[in-house]
């Protein structure tokens, strides 16, 4: 066996530059903790926010096409794209601790460090292409995450944090195994590798078995983390028992770190030619689609209702995943930063109505006859909300509308045709729940019995969110070109 | 002014927006301004409208996403300028004639909304962009059905909503899959109508494409099957949704068919003439059967609406000049014989709450001038000469004629047919004793009943005397139209349907 010389210059310690940051944020804020401890939480939100402004400048001015950190950290278009999205669905998230209502979770100084190490893994899994990285990213982001939940220090947020726990173990061990196959069978766990080997093997009798096994392996898991059915039944009840912010952010950055690590392991396949993948990718997706809005259908709760919208709308990028085209791959990432304004919103509307306790349902905190008649009490509000649903239904000329066009434009143009149309007709089902909550805001009596919606947890801070939030969901004609060329540049520049 | 229609589309947007400012006593007196405002704006299109040219007119075209062939793009031609107008002078009047007390300034600001919605629908020359106005108009016809509604709102409104919504999303896909067309022959992708109208396809594509589209606007018009939104949406519409749906946003789909279906997928039009002109004919004979036994005069006209709708899918599926242009002018005067009826229903509602049939009798007595509008609305519902319904529909089935007589003559029918139903609402309502002692005492229409109906009256008889001023540009435009759809036809089947002049058809043979 030779021996292993390593090259310092391949460290490239400028490739970790923003995860650096964010790791660098998260023991100041633990120094700071420990040197004084009465400090207030909008000094934590606030240094969060600037550690995330730093590592998204960082993000931005990184090279494309570089490696470092010995050759597992890999700086393509997508690993930026991914980060982008992170890091701003971080930021858009953490201002919503300043609430006015004191909650339990946003005392501890730890959250916001924890919140930031958290963030730090997401980054690794969205920025490597070394499967033990990766596991080692999905493993930090994910115990921080449980953390996060389980802080929020109600009964129904334990509840949340151990069943995600459970069901994350079990995809970490899914994950696990998946990478061991692949290991077996390519003696490697860097990505490039891996593709090299399978090519060269691809014709070897009886490889196909242990080849698409390990993959289904890894979709298991996959569809565990991003919520895919039927690995779903962790996701209506972890969203439930989270704070509403957590579960905003839930439905979006652990996604999309899972989805890039998706897009980097199923595009070898894809690259291959091994169909099959692809059918079971597109199968989920549709099934997860179609089922999750079925039963978003009959829910009462509107945090429900957003947390099976949040597994269908997973489903619809999914197939962009599978498409294997530069533009599915680019609209992947439009969606997804659509996704982010106009989902973070509609749950910041749901926090801002938020109690400690629950006073206008025996079971759910935020029913739907808790919105009857909301215009004529601040209309501006429901006005907000009913322009979030419309966007989150794909209705013109609101944000998501461009991010769903541009996904069956790229599904048509790869001439999945019944596809498009079966996921077409998916908004029209997905219409009716969104349509629901506009219904009991705008056209319902209200509720005298108590179920009126107070904001009792109002602050500024909420507000600037949800005015952005709702300012990029409206305005988004004005700036999707750009964005586009944007993504598309960056997405076509990794080789996707 | 060379960017009027800009403004046109906006200007409702702008005042509505502002419409939050005006307090809520002088808001009638906003909107009204505004709509007036909008429709001479309208009128001033008109005036500098070239009526000698065919093409499109006011073009204007600005990229909105260049990197995927998105244009603001709009223009008028004669076809899409009447029912531009139309649209701006039934808003009009559908607010000059507003009777609700409850929350007028929403409705006024969401009616200015429905407004930009309809005029950006006939403006748009790229299909995103009309896509976009398209499915935002389902948005404020929800609010107004939902809000002002009868007792079943939200179950009207809503199923409304999403049989639209369903139908324009498959739609949707055809759109994406003609750009993916568009972009493999050519290269470069664009979603602009006039790009489109130069591409040639095979005539497997069209097909899909053709009933793709056919599904989104057949569901608008609404076509047999797709027509039970439609009954429960006017039954529970509040007087001013009932007027804008049935002259306007139904008018969405047929001039869809007329701007999109024919143009573009020319030889699957002519090959499915026969299966279309078989739901159109089931929807004119069935649903006036239907309308007959209704009991409530609302839905009597809202039956008749569908029956009518059928009657102007027919004409413009005789793919020759006669036929369309006679298609396009009956959308025109069913949007205003409609609009005028279902404001007639109101103002009887309005002094009953009651539109059922029974209830009534013997109102020429008590309100004269209310029988004598709502007689001349009749006779032009049911196609009288010399009333403004007869000229489209004996234009678009002198159009199907010669595509096939048989099918004309069941159409015929509807002639017939609707003269049973309107007639015997006619009967029930106004003629024979005053059976209820309350109505001897009904006063007639007041002032802004009569603002609103007498122009109405004055447009139907006066383009039923002389309908050259609207029918001219029409015809110009259409023969446009025809003579592309004959030079895009690959089958000959189509060539020779598709007839340019009126003499050509004979010629064929």
């Amino acid at each position: 066996m030779a021996p292993i010389t390593i090259d310092f210059a391949s460290l490239n310690l400028m490739t970790l530059a923003p995860m650096l940051v964010v790791l660098f944020g998260a023991l100041v804020i633990l120094t700071i903790d420990l040197i004084k401890s009465d400090l207030d939480k909008t000094l934590y939100t606030t240094l969060t926010i600037l550690t995330l402004f730093i590592a998204l400048g960082a993000t931005l001015s990184l090279n494309i096409n570089e490696r470092g950190l010995f050759n597992t950290i890999l700086i393509d278009g997508v690993s930026v794209l991914g980060q982008a999205i992170i890091i701003i669905a971080s930021m858009l998230f953490i201002p919503l601790a300043l609430t006015k209502r004191k909650f339990h979770e946003f005392s501890y100084p730890e959250f916001f460090s924890l919140f930031l190490f958290m963030v730090f893994g997401f980054q690794f899994m969205a920025a490597s292409d070394n499967l033990i990285l990766i596991f080692v990213g999905l493993e930090t982001a994910s115990l921080a995450l449980y953390t996060l939940i389980a802080m929020h220090n109600t009964k129904l947020a334990h509840e949340a944090a151990i069943k995600y726990f459970t069901m994350g173990a079990m995809a970490s061990g899914f994950f696990a195994m998946g990478a061991a196959a692949i290991y077996g069978l390519t003696g490697s766990v860097e990505m490039d590798t891996i593709a090299k080997v399978f090519q060269e093997r691809l014709n070897d009798a009886g490889i196909l078995i242990p080849l698409i096994g390990g993959a289904l392996l890894m979709v298991v898991a996959i569809g565990f983390k991003v919520s895919l059915i039927p690995f779903h039944m962790w996701t209506p009840d972890t969203y439930e028992g989270a704070s509403a912010p957590m579960a905003g952010y839930m439905s979006i950055v652990p996604k999309i770190s899972m989805m890039v690590v998706a897009m980097r392991l199923f595009g070898i396949y894809l690259e291959l030619d091994i169909e099959i993948i692809q059918d079971v990718i597109i199968a989920l997706a549709v099934i997860t689609t179609t089922l999750a809005n079925m039963m978003a259908l009959v829910q009462e709760d509107v945090k429900r209702m957003l947390a099976y919208s949040s597994i269908s709308h997973a489903g619809f990028v999914l197939i962009a995943i599978a498409l294997d085209t530069t533009k599915g791959y680019s609209s992947f990432f439009l969606y997804y930063g659509l996704f982010m304004f106009t989902n973070l919103g509609a749950f910041t509307v749901l926090w801002v109505s938020r109690h400690k306790y629950n006073i206008h349902d025996e079971r759910f905190h935020h029913p739907y006859s808790k919105f009857a008649g909301m215009i004529h009490r601040s209309p501006i509000s429901a006005i907000i909300m009913a322009i979030f649903m419309l966007s989150l239904a794909g209705v013109p000329p609101f944000s998501l509308f461009w991010g769903k066009l541009y996904i069956l434009s790229a599904i048509v143009d790869s001439e999945w045709y019944i596809v498009a149309v079966i996921m077409a007709l998916n908004s029209a089902i997905a219409i009716y729940y969104y349509l629901k909550l506009i219904v009991y805001m705008f056209l319902k009596p209200e509720d005298i019995s108590g179920g009126k919606v107070v904001y009792a947890n109002r602050a500024l801070s909420l507000e600037i969110v949800i005015g952005i939030a709702a300012f990029v969901t409206v305005t988004s004609i004005f700036y999707i070109d750009p964005l586009l060329s944007f993504i598309t540049n960056l997405v076509g520049a990794s080789g996707y | 002014m060379s960017n009027i229609l800009t403004v046109l589309i906006f200007f409702p947007l702008v005042a509505g927006l502002f419409g939050f400012m005006v307090n809520q006593k002088s808001i009638r007196a906003y909107g009204i301004a505004v709509a007036a405002a909008e429709f001479l704006l309208s009128l001033w299109l008109w005036m500098s409208f070239d009526t000698s040219a065919a093409g499109m007119q006011f073009v204007e075209k600005l990229p909105l996403i260049p990197e995927f062939g998105i244009n603001y793009y709009i223009g008028v031609d004669g076809i899409s300028l009447f029912i531009v107008i139309m649209s701006t002078l039934m808003t009009l009047i559908g607010i000059v004639a507003l009777s609700i007390k409850e929350n007028l300034k929403n409705m006024i600001i969401t009616l200015l909304f429905l407004e930009v919605t309809m005029v950006g629908v006939f403006a748009s020359l790229d299909v995103i962009l009309f896509y976009l106005f398209w499915e935002f108009s389902l948005v404020p016809m929800l609010y107004i059905i939902g809000a002002w509604g009868g007792p079943k709102k939200l179950y009207a409104a809503v199923k409304f909503f999403i049989y639209t919504f369903a139908g324009s999303l498959v739609m949707l896909i055809g759109i994406l899959a003609f750009a993916y067309l568009y972009h493999s022959q050519t290269g470069t992708w664009s979603f602009s109508l006039t790009d489109w109208y130069a591409l040639l396809l095979p005539f497997d594509a069209q097909t899909w494409l053709f009933w793709a589209f056919f599904l989104g606007f057949a569901i608008k018009v609404p076509m047999f099957p797709f027509h039970t939104w439609l009954p429960y949406a006017h039954g529970q519409a509040p007087t001013v949704g009932s007027v804008i749906l049935a002259a306007v946003l139904l008018k969405m789909g047929t001039y869809g068919f007329v701007r999109f279906s024919l143009p573009l997928f020319p030889d699957a039009s002519v090959a499915y003439i026969v299966p279309v002109a078989i739901i159109s004919l089931i929807m004119v004979v069935y649903t006036a059967m239907v309308a007959y036994a209704q009991k409530d005069i609302k839905q009597v006209i809202a039956y008749s609406s569908i029956s009518h709708m059928g009657v102007i899918v027919l004409g413009t599926f005789a793919m020759n000049v006669e036929g369309i242009a006679g298609s396009v002018f009956l959308m025109l005067s069913h949007g205003i014989v409609s609009g005028a009826l279902f404001l007639l229903v109101g103002v009887i509602y309005d002094r009953k709450h009651t539109k059922m049939m029974d209830q009534f009798g013997g109102l020429a007595y008590s309100m004269p001038t209310y029988a004598t509008i709502f007689g001349i609305m009749t006779m032009a519902a049911v196609g009288l000469p010399l009333t403004i319904g007869f000229v489209g529909e004996y234009l678009s089935l002198a159009g199907f004629f010669k595509v096939s007589p048989v099918l004309t003559v069941i159409a015929g029918t509807s002639i017939i047919l609707g003269a049973v139903y309107m007639l015997t609402v006619l009967k029930k309502t106004f003629f024979g004793p005053i059976t209820h002692e309350e109505n001897k005492h009904l006063p007639d229409l007041d002032g802004k009943e009569l603002w609103a109906l007498v122009p109405l009256v004055a447009i139907v008889v006066w383009l039923g005397v002389y309908p050259k001023p609207v029918l001219g540009p029409i015809d110009n435009s259409t023969k446009a139209l025809v003579q592309l759809m004959h030079e895009k036809a690959q089958t000959d089947l189509a060539k020779q349907t598709i007839s340019v002049s009126k003499n050509s058809a004979k010629e064929a043979k």
